[in-house]
Parts: C-alpha cells; sequence; structure tokens
C-alpha cells in the first residue's frame, strides 16, 4: 500500500492558521483554475484597464468621503469621516467584488453565475453585473430573508436573475449559502460561485479582498488630503467582513492607526441571540474554511441572530481571525439596540441614511469617539475616526419603519 | 495493523468474484435505537461494509433526503457518542463500519480523541466528505496512530494529477463520486462513473467504491461490474420515511437483499 510521503501537503490561502479549503474534492478543480486566473489576471494590464475603467464609469469610484461634524458632537468631539460606499451603483460596497469576478468569469469562459444573498445587497449587485455582462444568474437566498426583503427580491427579477427562496435550516444566508454551494458542485462545468464575502475555501478570501482594497487605498489618500495626516481609527462593521478588510488592507502597514471591527450584537451577548463570533466563538470549518465559528460541543453549527441580515452569519472571514489573534485588528460588537440608535442619528444629523449593516460600525465609532475624549480630554478635537459606510438604509425601511413605529397599523413581514 | 480496516473485506468479496456492497445509514435517524437496528438489519439483509452517517447542522454534499434525515436526527437528539454506539453495534453484528462524517465534527471533539474513540468501538476508518488530503495532515497522523482507513474522494472534475494525489493519501479504499453533485438517486448511472473508475485505476491498486446515485438492483449490478464496490445511501435511508418505524426496516431489508443480489450479477454479466 502506498503511504503518504514525509512531506506536509501543501496548504494554500492561509492567514496564520486559518483559512485554508475545507471543501469536496468536485470544486478543487474549479477553486485552482480559479487561483490562477486572478493571478493572470491580476498581472494582465488589459484586465486592470478594463476593472479601473468599469470602477470609474460604472461604479462610481472613487467614493467621495464626507466629514460629518453634527453626528461626531455625539462621539465625544472627535472628527469622524465616512467613506461613502453607499453611493456605489446598486448602493453598496459589494458591486465592488462582483465586478471583478464578472470580468474573471467571462475570463474563464464561464455562462452562468450563482451567488447567495442575506439582505439582498449582493444579490442585486450580482444580478445587476449578470446583466451587464450577459451572464445566467441565480441567486440564492433564506426564505426568510425574501420575505423581510421583498422589495431586493423584486430588484433582482427586474435585473434578469433567478431567486432561489431556500427553505432549509434556519432559511437564512448560512443555508443560502450551502444551496449556492450544492449547485455549483453539480454545475461548475460552465458556472461560478460569485461569493459576496471574505469567507468561503481559498482563494476567495483573497481573492475578494483583493477587489476591496479600493476602499481603502482611496480613504488613505483622502484622509490624508483632508486633515494632513493618518486617522487614528479606521472602523467598519464585520460580518462576513468584506467592507471591514476592503478598508482595513490599506492601513494594515500603519501600525499606529487603530483597525476596528464591529460584529453584530443582536440582543445582547448573555441572550445568546447575536452574530459576535469574536466575542464567545471557538474555530472550526464552516463552508470550507476554518475561522471562528459559532458552534456548540459537538461542532454544530450554532445559529446567529441580527437585526441585521447582512451581518447575520455564525462564522467570519478567516483573515479577521488572524487579525484578532494577532492583535492587529480590534474586535467589539454592537447591539441592535445601538445600531438602531446610530442609524437614526445619522439620519437626524447629516441627512444621510445607512444600511443597518453600516450603523453597526457607526455604533462603534460613537463609543471609540467618547472613550478618546475620556483619555484625552481636549486634545480629542484632533483626533480622526475613518467610518466605513458600506451601503445605504433603502432597504431597511421596512425594518426602520417597524422598529421606530413610524407608519400607522400594521406593517406585517412581507409588505416591502 | 495492516489486518485491519475494511480491506479483508473487500479480498473477501473479490475472492468471490464480486463488488462489495455498502449501505449508508445515518445514525439517530429516526430515533438512535432505529437507526443502529437498521444498520443490523442491512448486515442481516446483504451489506459488507455499513457507512454510519454522522447527522450534521451544513451537509453542504447532500440532498434532500439525507439533509431530511439529518434534521430529524438532530431534533430527536442524537450525540456524537452515538456514532461510536452504532460503530460497535455493527461489529456485534458481526459486519464493520466505516464513518462518514464532516469535518467539523471531528475537529471540535479533537482528531485525536475522535480517532482513538473510533478504534476503540471497532470502526475502520474515516470517510471525509469535505476533507481534502492537502488539509489532512493531522487526520493523517491520526489515522495512522490509531490504524484506521483514509477514505477520501475523487470526483469526474479531478484531474490526472488529483487523482494520484488524492489515492496516494487514501487507505481501505477510495470513494468515486460518480457524478457530479451532492447524494441522491439517479435514474440512471450514466458514462461519467465508468470513466472516473477507468482514470482512477490508472493510478491506484487501491479498491474503488462507487457512490451518488444507486438505487435500484439494475443499476447496482451495472455499478459492480466496473467497480470494486457500490455504496448507496438515499434509497436505502428513504426507506425509514416510513410512518411505521417495522415496515420501513422490512422495506430496508428488502432493498439491500436485492441490492446484494444486484452486487453478485456485476461480474458474471460483464466477463
Amino acid at each position: 500500500m502506498s503511504t503518504p510521503s514525509t512531506e506536509q501537503p501543501r496548504v494554500p490561502g492561509r492567514f496564520g492558521p486559518f483559512g485554508g479549503r475545507y471543501v469536496p474534492e468536485a470544486l478543487i478543480p474549479a477553486l485552482e483554475e480559479l487561483d490562477a486566473a486572478r493571478h493572470e489576471a491580476f498581472a494582465d494590464p488589459a484586465f486592470v484597464a478594463e476593472l479601473e475603467h468599469l470602477q470609474r464609469t460604472y461604479i462610481g469610484r472613487p467614493s467621495i468621503v464626507t466629514e460629518v461634524p453634527r453626528f461626531a458632537e455625539h462621539c465625544g468631539g472627535v472628527r469622524v469621516i465616512l467613506k461613502r460606499e453607499d453611493l456605489n451603483h446598486t448602493g453598496s460596497h459589494k458591486i465592488n467584488n462582483v465586478i471583478g469576478q464578472a470580468l474573471l468569469t467571462k475570463r474563464m469562459g464561464k455562462t452562468r453565475i450563482i451567488a447567495e444573498t442575506g439582505a439582498g445587497q449582493h444579490g442585486v449587485a450580482t444580478a445587476t453585473a449578470a446583466a451587464l455582462f450577459d451572464l445566467e444568474c441565480v441567486v440564492y437566498m433564506g426564505k426568510v430573508d425574501t420575505e423581510r426583503q421583498a422589495l431586493n427580491v423584486a430588484r433582482m427579477k427586474m435585473l434578469g436573475a433567478s431567486v432561489v427562496p431556500v427553505e432549509l435550516g434556519s432559511a437564512t444566508l448560512k443555508d443560502a449559502i450551502n444551496e449556492a454551494l450544492r449547485d455549483w458542485v453539480t454545475n461548475v462545468e460552465n458556472t461560478h460561485y460569485l461569493l459576496g464575502t471574505v469567507a468561503g475555501p481559498h482563494p476567495f478570501p483573497e481573492m475578494v479582498r483583493d477587489f476591496h482594497k479600493v476602499i481603502g487605498e482611496e480613504a488613505h489618500d483622502q484622509v490624508r488630503e483632508l486633515t494632513g495626516g493618518l486617522p487614528d481609527a479606521v472602523i467598519a462593521c464585520v460580518g462576513g467582513g468584506s467592507n471591514a478588510i476592503g478598508i482595513f488592507n490599506r492601513f494594515l502597514p500603519e501600525a499606529d492607526v487603530r483597525l476596528i471591527g464591529v460584529e453584530a450584537g443582536g440582543e445582547g451577548i448573555e441572550s445568546g441571540h447575536h452574530a459576535a463570533r469574536f466575542q464567545t466563538a471557538v474555530p472550526g470549518v464552516l463552508q470550507g474554511a476554518l475561522s471562528y465559528l459559532m458552534q456548540d460541543e459537538e461542532g454544530q453549527t450554532i445559529e446567529s441572530h441580527s437585526i441585521s441580515a447582512g451581518l447575520d452569519y455564525p462564522s467570519v472571514g478567516p483573515e479577521h481571525a488572524h487579525l484578532r489573534d494577532t492583535g492587529r485588528a480590534e474586535y467589539r460588537y454592537a447591539t441592535d439596540e445601538q445600531a438602531m440608535e446610530a442609524f437614526q442619528l445619522l439620519c437626524r444629523t447629516e441627512g444621510i441614511i445607512p444600511a443597518i449593516e453600516s450603523a453597526h460600525a457607526l455604533a462603534g465609532a460613537i463609543e471609540v469617539g467618547r472613550e478618546i475624549a475620556a483619555e484625552r480630554g481636549d486634545a480629542a478635537k484632533d483626533a480622526v475616526i475613518l467610518v466605513n459606510l458600506s451601503g445605504r438604509g433603502d432597504k431597511d425601511m421596512h425594518t426602520a419603519a417597524a422598529y421606530f413605529g413610524l407608519i400607522d397599523g400594521d406593517i406585517t413581514e412581507g409588505d416591502a | 495493523m495492516s489486518a485491519t480496516g475494511v480491506r479483508p473485506i473487500l479480498d473477501r468479496c473479490r475472492a468471490e468474484g464480486r463488488a462489495a456492497l455498502i449501505i449508508y445509514l445515518p445514525v439517530g435517524f429516526p430515533d438512535v435505537q432505529t437507526s443502529i437496528r437498521a444498520m443490523v438489519a442491512a448486515v442481516e439483509a446483504g451489506a459488507d461494509l455499513i457507512e454510519v452517517g454522522v447527522p450534521y447542522s451544513d451537509p453542504l454534499m447532500d440532498g434532500p433526503v439525507i439533509q431530511q434525515a439529518a434534521a430529524t436526527a438532530r431534533a430527536n437528539g442524537v450525540h456524537v457518542d452515538d456514532v461510536f454506539t452504532a460503530t460497535a453495534a455493527v461489529r456485534d453484528a458481526g459486519a464493520t463500519a466505516v464513518v462518514m462524517t464532516y469535518w467539523n465534527i471531528v475537529m471540535r471533539r479533537g482528531v485525536d480523541r475522535f480517532a482513538a474513540d473510533l478504534a476503540a468501538a471497532g470502526g475502520a476508518g474515516l470517510i471525509t466528505p469535505d476533507l481534502v488530503p492537502d488539509e489532512a495532515t493531522e487526520w493523517i497522523e491520526a489515522s495512522d496512530a490509531h490504524g484506521l482507513d483514509r477514505i477520501f474522494l475523487v470526483a469526474p472534475s479531478s484531474t490526472d494529477v488529483r487523482l494520484r494525489e488524492v489515492t496516494s493519501h487514501c487507505r481501505g479504499f477510495v470513494y468515486v463520486a460518480s457524478t457530479m453533485g451532492v447524494t441522491g438517486a439517479r435514474a440512471t448511472v450514466g458514462d461519467a462513473a465508468p470513466r472516473l473508475v477507468e482514470r482512477t485505476r490508472a493510478v491506484t491498486d487501491l479498491p474503488l467504491c462507487v457512490g451518488l446515485g444507486v438505487s435500484t438492483r439494475e443499476q447496482a449490478a451495472e455499478v459492480a461490474s466496473f467497480a470494486d464496490g457500490v455504496i448507496v445511501g438515499s434509497a436505502a435511508v428513504r426507506q425509514l420515511f416510513a410512518d411505521d418505524v417495522e415496515q420501513g426496516l422490512a422495506d430496508l431489508r428488502s432493498l439491500v437483499g436485492e441490492l446484494a443480489a444486484g452486487v453478485r450479477e456485476g461480474r458474471t454479466s460483464v466477463v
């Protein structure tokens, strides 16, 4: 019988111990093909030029930054600057990655893309790219989410995509990813899985980061132009973690810049109903990657909870797990209540309606700003916090109206 | 150590000029006690090996039948410890069990501890649908330490380089996933299975057992004509959805009996 050689198996795509490729063998060739394609593409000036052209003329890059002094009064008086990913075409940062992967799909000669979506932002962005590039598109969405995000389902259908409600399990984002993976393993020959975050098997965490790192590269220069220096802290919400990695990446070498991820605290850590993985979770494998994972003592996934569908995921991108363990980034959480307070505050003080996901980052900014004020006193007014406003809140009006009781009469789930 | 594992059974089947019949049943479905009775019944009806499935919250390689069975088993309170109880029960019935599990279940228990518990219960090894050898350093060490078989999967999409790499880390047999897709009965075996078996034979001498989609005696005979083992999962599990448990077990016996006849027909029809 053949015994394995003593050489260690190759371990691609690790961030410290995290990441990897925990998938069926059937998908390994597609992941290797994708890995090769993205390396070739990034080395190809024509690909880079086409991506930059689409960023400029279709997505609307560079996105602007907006200083928000009236909001900042509630943040201990520090300066707060928003990176306005909400102003991108389709309303969030998600389109950065989608356009990049759609270009790669064409380059690999595949004709069909599939995607998962929670709140619908990634699904809408994917359906948009499918229309632009003439690709067949199927979006998997938990049945619960299709009901609470009915308007986004209509948007995807308008763009020509099929939306498949997933009724299995908790019928939310995690289950939509399982179903997308089942589709992919069946149809991998002509299909690309356009994964929407920095999770999943290698090369997705690296590749999705690389399509989003433009956020931090732009913001780095924009903040310096505005303030003459670097921010004291960069804050972003973390579900899978794509918008956070996108804005963090450029600042990783800047040791004096604090990088702060804000997870969804749901109804509070003690309630058990949350998605604050770094508060309670231990390392485990879910959907292709080793990372922090909400799981029971036998390794079964525990369902996460958040008012924000986009942060409602029981694991987190493996690079965040590594940034956390090495101490390069800090992770805290905002409860549903704190996020909704910050949501309302930005609306009322600055005339900007954020996505509820992004409102978690704003809640983090309020806390961090106050902590800086407590430490530095008057000098805090010179401190600068950069917040990634990853998406706009139009999609969340149904949730917000119900939460704040804005509409007379009974608002039932499913009305959009 | 070389006498342990599934090889003695597969070698015996080979000596009898037939393919082995491998039946997958998830522990805990519909409940722990019935699932163990079902495994013993399958052995008595002619299964050569039992694949003890571990119900998991996110079974991304499984189709609707096994997903539903896993969900029911979990709702009815199955625990990982029950896997070892079932494995020992199969051994006591005079057969051998291999365990099929998603990787996080093993990782959470501790790879070495899982391996030790499985070996103590008389289990032959592990089938790991979401663990490829590239990520399996710890499992390769633990399986060596505890004398367990390592059954990795090959798929129609595997390149020849991958086939060589994956099979070089297998021990016991190679799980040949005959079609691209998830578990579940299919109308026809298709030509991907014989082609993949042929490509895999070119790189390894290990027995090749074919799974994904087989549900009838005729399909079992067809697969047995080119493979060393026929793996049947969803079709067997489906019998246990019956409202009447005794009827379900009787139907399972009858199906396994048919499949056992099928794997004995395959070779004669070819040679």
